[in-house]
């Protein structure tokens, strides 16, 4: 009785990619963070979408393409729930979006278990791509942005450095593959400190820093706590007294940069995306993006939707509209681009993003502040996994 | 040697020390319009930080689109937060004293969802950022101490209000009108004080205060939609531990939190996030009234 | 029998709306996939305000931070899946007994102290908790949540499906249980007694009545019921994140349980049925705004007051499905 139960559900789920065939609309969950502590991230990434499907129309292989949103409020949970409902309901044929790494992480196994392509557009923690082969990012590893910070910091005369991160996946995985690729090049790590991720003020942490004298500090917190951070980095005279900040470009987040004021001037950061990336792909994504959504300048967030949409319409047209899992994934799987922030690539092995990392410097240009990049390391694989093989 | 790193220690001390009492009078001045409130009609207010949210953001809206500066915004910040108060006590707040306290944490934190989103929809959910002029920008070395000039300026500013409070409360006559109603509202009614009269007047200069806190507070404690919900926990903790029965308890507490927090993250970063919940429920479980309270 | 005991039995008595419920949450299980997943959210969150309903509706403590035996609850049955055991029934018992074993622990801080005191002390208790939590990540997973928590089948032979049919019928069968379980404990003299220390605490104990002996039974009784109600949702969703301890999951069942009326045993289920299902309607229109509707109808509900209101909110509720 049981096992028949079971079987029919299971071959209901198996259905679930037939009957969606069956009808023209190919519906993609999005589940986002819309409200609560990172809601800025949410916005990004669902304006970014809504201009895709602007930009390149609401249809892929002769389908229609639904986006459904749903507020994940942040809650791992919650998040679950609706991306279970999302797949048993409506029927998607992907789920999308993810702004935090424990609900990506979360929402793997029904991604797994549903057979539905998840394209993670922001959360950064290497590990999620492992939790399910139905994964597949978009947005960046911390360690991506991390290890070329490691190296330009050596190369440029930086051999003492305290590095601070906020306490949670993403952040633990920026301290651990700076210290190891550092210490390999012959740097030292003098203290690793770390905040809880919900520690507004930094004073403690910084003064520690300051009494370690080092020549840089190394910083990772999540978009949103940037501009303060900064702040009191040179409110406490750490610039003055000649430390530099080195940091991943999550602190200097686009969306945030020229509401910080001029004290960001000169910090040295390696990212993804900056909105002044020099190409014709860039300028026409950010002048479309700031025009729909009044003047918001895009961040790394917004590439990252960007390229997931990306991604799953192309999957789609290369599947000629087919939507039943391994068939989108295996079109996904080493599938290359020129996005907005530049040349990228899903690898095929780890179905995690392959793309160049930009060490910038955040100058001001015609009055705004931007992270103009320097220096280019081109085709970064996350160097998490790399160094597992 | 020794001596030298002796020196060294305790000038980092007086340095978070300072940062803890320049944190705690910022906290002190968010929270001590709700521990009046909360002993004069014992209403339980959890919307308190929505109206240093709606300091916050006039000043930043201020500052940005108009051009003003600092300083100037700063008394507009408290007259906006004060009338927004006093606008919400005289329509709402008004039909809910004498409710059961359940009923008022329900409208209370009704107000701070729809806060919330309101001011998520007016101006996005992406943290908001108060450029300071640069005259409080930066530290000074006092006495071989590190002292920020910006926290400097908090520590005077919110100091002298406790201090202004505190004369007005005890030496002025509507401070003694306030005392008794807050000692017992229906003899002082009674005695012909206009007890509603003093707590709308009350409720909007807690209110403004709270604004002027959130215009203050804004550098150092982050401004996004979330404000209200973020530091409601810290208010109140400061309320309880500091007693309702006057504004000397919440003072004590909040500089007690502040350099309990500050400190706490420094020394012992394991124990840090939650030193202030430890010294919370100690002194609670010591005193249930709070630190200054006489047992009602 | 005296006069108390015969209220007693005549209160114990099965009313028609009780049984009508209990058949319709059962006859869902009969519908086609796909409400299933929220049922199960419902049924565990009105286990959990069962719980705060036994100390708060019952007894007069408030609390602002139950989540604390949610979170031990969820925590210890997900440990103990991912280590141990992936029996549900095994997690579903030592999360109740740990989550016991803590609520006892702290029931003696709520003992003294005003309604303000309490609900301070339970919400740093609750705090502390999962600050602990996220200071242990090699044990709890830290910020990313608990990893690698899979379950086995109920009873040897229900595995958990997608369409989350298993979870409801677990959740509302656990949930059954605990209300007759609840609804057993406050019709007997003890529940008697709870009520009296409630309305007067003074006048209890001048009536022989050993109130703080009595409080820490039913604070440590409403533990186990929220450890039960966290290990479910531990088991149902098969992960546990650091959320579990949080201050909106205090906040959220305490909402809950207002809305449905504390101290009828039912107002929990109401609660969650009618917060969970606003939420969701909301949600499904504006997923940026539904938090100003939500509170817009809690503004509302406080001043037009909760009889008028509900019988609007049900109106509202079924256009909103028509829609």
């Amino acid at each position: 009785m049981v096992r028949r139960q079971l079987a029919a559900a299971l071959a209901a789920v198996a259905l679930l990619s037939s009957a969606a065939q069956a009808e023209d609309a190919v519906k993609v969950g999005l589940i986002l963070p819309m409200t609560g502590q990172q809601a800025s991230t949410g916005k990004q990434i669902d304006a970014a979408v809504k201009l895709y499907q602007a930009v390149n129309g609401s249809t892929a292989a002769g389908k229609k393409i639904e986006v459904i949103l749903k507020d994940d409020t942040g809650v791992a949970d919650v998040a679950k729930r609706l991306a279970q409902e999302l797949v048993v309901n409506d029927k998607v044929a992907f789920l999308a979006g993810f702004g935090l790494t424990p609900i990506a992480l979360a929402v793997a196994p029904i991604a797994t278990q549903a057979k539905v392509p998840e394209v993670v557009m922001a959360a950064g923690t290497s590990s999620i791509t492992d939790a399910s082969p139905f994964v597949v990012r978009t947005s960046f590893t911390l360690a991506q942005s991390a290890v070329p910070m490691a190296e330009w910091a050596v190369k440029n005369g930086i051999n003492k450095v305290v590095t601070l991160v906020s306490d949670f996946g993403p952040g633990i995985d920026a301290e651990k593959s700076f210290t190891e690729r550092f210490k390999s090049d012959g740097g030292t790590v003098i203290e690793s400190l770390r905040v809880p991720l919900r520690s507004p003020d930094f004073s403690p942490v910084l003064q520690k820093a300051a009494d370690a004298k080092p020549d840089a500090v190394f910083v990772f917190v999540p978009s949103g706590q940037g501009a303060q951070f900064v702040k009191q980095f040179v409110e406490r005279g750490l610039d003055k007294s000649g430390i530099k900040l080195i940091a991943t470009g999550d602190v200097t987040d686009d969306d945030q940069l020229n509401g910080m004021g001029d004290v960001v001037i000169g910090v040295i950061n390696t990212h993804n995306y900056s909105a002044a990336h020099d190409s014709a792909a860039n300028k026409a994504f950010v002048d479309a993006f700031k025009k729909a959504n009044a003047g918001m300048r895009p961040n790394f967030m917004a590439v990252g939707g960007w390229d997931g949409m990306h991604l799953i319409y192309e999957a789609l047209k290369m599947t000629g509209g087919a939507t039943d899992g391994d068939t989108l994934l295996a079109a996904m799987k080493g599938m290359a681009w020129e996005s907005p922030r530049g040349p990228i690539s899903i690898d095929p092995q780890t179905r995690d993003i392959v793309q160049n990392i930009y060490v910038r410097k955040v100058e001001k240009k015609d009055g705004e502040l931007y992270n103009v990049e320097f220096a280019t390391i081109p085709n970064v694989k996350d160097p998490v996994k790399a160094a597992k093989k | 040697m020794l001596l030298h790193l002796y020196l060294r220690a305790m000038s980092a001390m007086a340095t978070i020390l300072f940062d803890g009492v320049a944190y705690g009078m910022l906290l002190f001045v968010l929270a001590c319009g709700l521990a009046v409130t909360l002993g004069l009609m014992n209403f339980v207010n959890l919307a308190h930080g929505a109206f240093a949210m709606a300091g916050g953001y006039v000043t930043v809206v201020l500052m940005d689109r108009f051009g003003l500066p600092f300083l100037a915004c700063l008394p507009i910040a408290f007259a906006a937060a004060a009338l927004l108060g006093l606008v919400l006590e005289r329509t709402l707040y008004v039909h809910m004293y004498g409710r059961s306290p359940l009923d008022q944490v329900l409208f209370s934190i009704g107000l701070v969802f729809m806060a919330v989103a309101f001011v998520d929809w007016a101006m996005g959910s992406s943290p908001q950022n108060i450029k300071l002029p640069a005259w409080l920008q930066g530290r000074r070395d006092v006495f071989g101490v590190q002292v920020g000039i910006y926290r400097s300026f908090i520590i005077v500013i919110c100091g002298g209000l406790a201090l202004a409070l505190q004369l007005a409360l005890m030496r002025t006559r509507f401070g003694s009108r306030l005392r008794a109603a807050v000692d017992d509202a229906r003899v002082a009614r009674g005695l012909g004080i206009p007890v509603s009269t003093v707590f709308a007047v009350t409720f909007a200069v807690g209110s403004g205060l709270a604004g002027l806190g959130g215009a203050l507070g804004a550098e150092i404690l982050g401004l996004d939609p979330n404000f209200p919900l973020r530091f409601m926990i810290y208010f109140l903790i400061v309320v309880t531990v500091g007693g309702t029965s006057g504004i000397v308890g919440p003072f004590a507490a909040s500089l007690l939190l502040g350099v309990a927090d500050v400190a706490g993250k420094y020394y012992l970063p394991a124990l840090g996030a939650f030193m202030i919940y430890l010294v919370m429920i100690a002194v609670l479980v010591l005193r249930p009234h709070g630190l200054f309270a006489r047992p009602r | 029998m005296d006069a108390a005991a015969l209220g007693l039995v005549r209160r114990a008595r099965w009313r028609w709306p009780e049984v009508v419920l209990w058949l319709l949450a059962y006859a869902a299980l009969l519908m086609p996939p796909g409400k299933f997943l929220i049922l199960n959210e419902i049924a565990i969150l009105a286990l959990f305000a069962l719980s705060l309903d036994l100390i708060l509706g019952y007894a007069g403590i408030v609390s602002l931070g139950h989540a604390a035996f949610f979170g031990v609850g969820a925590y210890t049955a997900g440990l103990l899946a991912k280590h141990v055991t992936g029996d549900p029934l095994a997690g579903l018992l030592l999360g109740a007994a740990v989550a016991t074993v803590v609520g006892f622990a702290t029931s003696l801080l709520v003992l003294r102290g005003s309604d303000l005191t309490r609900l301070m002390v339970t919400l740093g208790v609750a705090m502390v908790l999962g600050e602990i939590a996220n200071a242990l990540p090699g044990l709890s997973g830290g910020a990313d949540g608990l990893q690698g928590v899979t379950m086995g089948p109920l009873l040897g032979c229900f595995d958990f499906d997608l369409f989350g049919r298993t979870a409801y019928a677990y959740s509302l069968t656990t949930l059954f249980l605990f209300t007759l379980l609840a609804r057993r404990i406050v019709l007997s003299p003890f529940g008697l007694s709870l009520m009296a220390i409630r309305r007067n605490p003074l006048r209890a104990g001048a009536l022989g009545v050993p109130v703080n002996a009595r409080l820490i039974a039913v604070y440590t009784l409403a533990a186990a019921f929220a450890g039960t109600a966290g290990a479910l949702l531990a088991q149902t969703t098969a992960f546990v994140s650091l959320d579990v301890f949080e201050f909106h999951r205090s906040a959220d069942v305490l909402l809950v349980l207002i809305i449905g009326g504390a101290g009828w045993l039912y107002g929990g289920i109401a609660g969650a049925v009618i917060y969970t299902l606003l939420q969701d309607g909301i949600a499904a229109f504006t997923p940026q705004y539904w938090q100003f509707w939500i509170g817009l109808l809690l503004v509302a509900f406080v001043l037009v007051g909760r009889q008028r209101l509900v019988g609007g909110l049900y109106a509202m509720l079924g256009w909103a499905r028509r829609r």
